[in-house]
């Protein structure tokens, strides 16, 4: 049987694999999945909470995020699309340019 | 303004109703519009001006000169209680209770002044002509001296004491720009610096005065203030009398804002001669004397007054004894002269009509040995020390002449000038009685003996002896231009004492103006006649040391008085560690506690906020990976504290 517990534990993994894959990698389209993934992860928690409770708020704000993952991820690639062209180079270190 | 009622209580014209001008002095306005518009065509006209601007410079004072001579023939013309004549030109100041009409008094005291003014200034501009004629900036300074006659001739004609106080720093200014003309002399400028800082200082206690008249009486005309003294209270007249007096020591180098007149010489003798000799040092003998009402009324400013007069004399006339510098010799000499008048001033109606008296005649004699000085000093190539004179009497005849009747006047030889004219005033100091008065005729009388040894000192060093010039001069009598009004004022000087004594007629003139001495006493005193022994004993040491022996011409060290009579008495030393040095450290404390205190500590909070910001800035490194690990950290931190709360 596959409790809660299961789904929150990879939810946790899932998120972790996501931060560190955001501190520590340059590339920003690999970022940007990181990104992602975190977000994923939360939305399995959502879920798997919603699930548990027997409530639906959850699945509906798993549908927020998505909603505005996607809208962040429009964003944030023309952003990449941009710098790119502009530097030849999607590492996130090298654009650090706004400083003290 | 004042009725009857006050005219009735005060003996003197200022305060009687004064009537309106009318005729030709209806047109008093003129004797300040003629220098005036000397000075604004010399001094607004510039170079254009170059080739013609002395002629107008002169042909200015000598139509005043001509105007005032008009104006008193019509004066005369008048009974002695009518000849005070009021003149409103326009209202200088309206402002609600405070009015202050612009007006001009025409009286027996002022018209003396503008006669001796306009007079003896048009000699020393004709003498001008000739002394300045080598240098390039004549016009400019014929202007300023126009403008220095025009700010005089207010101080002396103004109603009212603001018109005075106008007047008073016009001829401040003007003293300052022509001790200062040859300005690339840094000694000249700073010596003009000097004048008119050590002047300002008289000038605050002037215009504390008038601002005390104004709250005490609502008002600062003459005819207000007179009308007003005597309901004031004794500290009040006191007060006023003490600040007026603290006015005339500066312009007047009194005894203790004496020092700037020996510098002052740095300017052209002409200026010496006119402003520092002639007229602008007397102004504060003039405040004096106009202000007998308020004076009359206070015992104690009246003593202030006369001890002034008395220290400077002595003072004066010491340093004259031991300068080796021809104009300073003279410069002593005047502030030990003014002492004189000053004395007389403090004297009450005893003295007033005799300080007028010897300040006319000193204006005659003093201007004529000033320009005697500066001929000789014109023909000896700018040298002015004494010990480099010697023997020119032979080379310039006229001048030592004019030179030797100023002598004889200002020692007080019968029948010239001073004579007439000091000698009351040594007597009237006597006859006030008591010990203040034995104390301020011995002083008089002390100084009588002195002027005669400097004077005679200075007499036998210039024009008698060997000749100790340098080879390079070859001197000879100065043009007609110069030696005419060297003439006219020698003439004064023998005439005029006994003219204004003799049959006491600037008494009877005056009278109605300043009082007169409650005892007329004859010419002969005892007092005079020991002035006169006194006169002699001093020639004749003067003779024993600078005629008999050969002068050096490198001065000898000389004794602990010498030396202390060359440092003027070390009235600058005094000035500087008793004024200036505290003022330094003064200013000195101000701006280390404005440096370390108020700005350290406005300073010190900036420079904390400043650097401390700059180094948590370094934060924001522009990475935006460390920006995520933050964020994530404060989140792990978030969270494990509401975990831990909750447990």
């Amino acid at each position: 049987m596959v409790s809660p517990a299961h789904f929150i534990a990879l939810s946790v993994i899932l998120f972790v694999i996501g931060a560190v894959g955001v501190l520590v990698r340059r590339n920003a389209i690999v970022v940007f999945m990181c990104v992602e993934l975190m977000l994923n992860a939360a939305n399995l928690a959502f879920v798997t909470f919603a699930r548990m409770h027997g409530a639906l708020d959850g699945q509906v704000i798993a549908f927020f995020v998505m909603v505005v993952a996607a809208a962040e991820v429009v964003v944030g690639l023309a952003i990449l699309t941009a710098i790119f062209r502009a530097r030849r180079s999607a590492s996130v270190d090298d654009a650090s340019l706004m400083k003290y | 303004m004042t009725g009857s009622a006050h005219a009735a209580l005060v003996p003197h014209a200022a305060a009687i109703a004064s009537l309106h001008a009318t005729g030709i002095q209806d047109a008093a306005g003129l004797l300040l519009a003629f220098p005036l518009a000397g000075a604004v065509i010399l001094l607004l006209g510039g170079k254009r001006t170059n080739s013609w601007g002395h002629l107008v410079g002169v042909a200015m004072p000598v139509l005043a000169f001509a105007y005032a001579v008009a104006a008193f023939v019509q004066m005369l013309g008048y009974p002695a209680a009518q000849r005070a004549r009021d003149l409103v030109l326009y209202q200088f100041i309206n402002v609600g209770r405070f009015q202050v009409p612009m007006g001009l008094r025409l009286d027996q005291l002022s018209i003396c002044f503008v006669l001796l003014i306009t007079g003896v200034g048009s000699l020393i501009h004709i003498f001008a002509v000739g002394y300045m004629s080598h240098d390039p900036e004549r016009r400019r300074f014929f202007g300023y001296m126009n403008l220095f006659l025009a700010a005089m001739l207010l101080l002396v004609l103004a109603n009212n004491y603001l018109g005075l106080y106008a007047g008073w720093e016009g001829v401040g200014l003007a003293s300052y720009l022509l001790i200062g003309f040859w300005q690339y002399k840094p000694a000249a400028a700073t010596a003009a610096k000097k004048a008119f800082v050590a002047n300002r200082v008289g000038d605050v206690g002037l215009s504390l005065g008038i601002m005390l008249m104004f709250a005490q009486f609502g008002n600062v005309t003459f005819t207000g203030v007179f009308g007003a003294v005597h309901s004031a209270s004794h500290g009040v007249v006191l007060a006023i009398g003490l600040l007026l007096l603290l006015g005339a020591c500066g312009k007047s180098a009194q005894v203790p804002l004496q020092s700037w007149l020996l510098d002052a010489m740095e300017g052209p003798t002409p200026v010496s001669a006119l402003i520092h000799a002639a007229t602008m040092v007397t102004a504060g003998v003039y405040l004096i004397v106009r202000s007998a009402p308020i004076f009359d009324l206070s015992p104690g400013a009246r003593i202030a007054v006369a001890v002034v007069g008395a220290v400077t004399l002595l003072w004066g006339a010491i340093i004259g004894c031991a300068k080796d510098d021809i104009k300073k010799a003279l410069a002593g000499s005047t502030m030990s002269q003014i002492g004189y008048m000053m004395l007389a001033a403090g004297l009450g109606p005893a003295g007033y009509v005799f300080a007028i008296a010897h300040l006319l005649a000193h204006g005659f004699f003093k201007a004529g040995l000033f320009l005697g000085a500066g001929s000789v000093k014109h023909e000896m190539n700018d040298e002015v020390d004494m010990r480099r004179f010697g023997g020119l009497a032979s080379a310039m005849p006229i001048t030592f002449v004019a030179f030797t009747l100023g002598y004889l006047a200002i020692i007080g030889v019968p029948p010239f000038s001073g004579f007439f004219t000091k000698d009351p005033i040594i007597d009237a100091a006597f006859a006030k009685g008591g010990t203040s008065g034995a104390l301020l005729g011995t002083a008089a009388l002390l100084g009588a003996g002195i002027t005669a040894f400097y004077m005679t000192r200075v007499m036998l060093m210039t024009f008698s002896g060997e000749r100790r010039w340098d080879e390079k001069v070859h001197p000879h009598e100065a043009p007609p231009v110069m030696t005419a009004p060297m003439i006219v004022l020698a003439i004064g000087s023998v005439a005029a004492g006994g003219f204004l004594i003799l049959a006491n007629r600037l008494m009877n003139f005056l009278g109605p103006v300043t009082g007169v001495p409650p005892v007329v006493r004859g010419i002969w005193t005892p007092a005079g006649g020991a002035a006169l022994a006194l006169v002699v004993v001093g020639a004749v040491i003067a003779w024993a040391l600078y005629g008999r022996r050969e002068v050096p011409v490198t001065a000898p060290a000389g004794n602990l008085v010498t030396v202390a009579a060359r440092k003027d008495l070390y009235g600058d030393a005094i000035n500087e560690g008793l004024l200036m040095r505290p003022g330094q450290w003064l200013t000195r404390l101000s701006v280390y506690f404005d440096n370390r205190g108020v700005d350290g500590l406005v300073n010190t909070v900036a420079a904390a906020f400043g650097g401390s910001s700059g180094r948590m800035r370094k934060v924001q490194t522009g990475f935006v990976r460390s920006y995520a690990l933050s964020m994530l950290v404060g989140a792990v931190l978030l969270v494990g504290t509401f975990l831990l709360v909750r447990l």
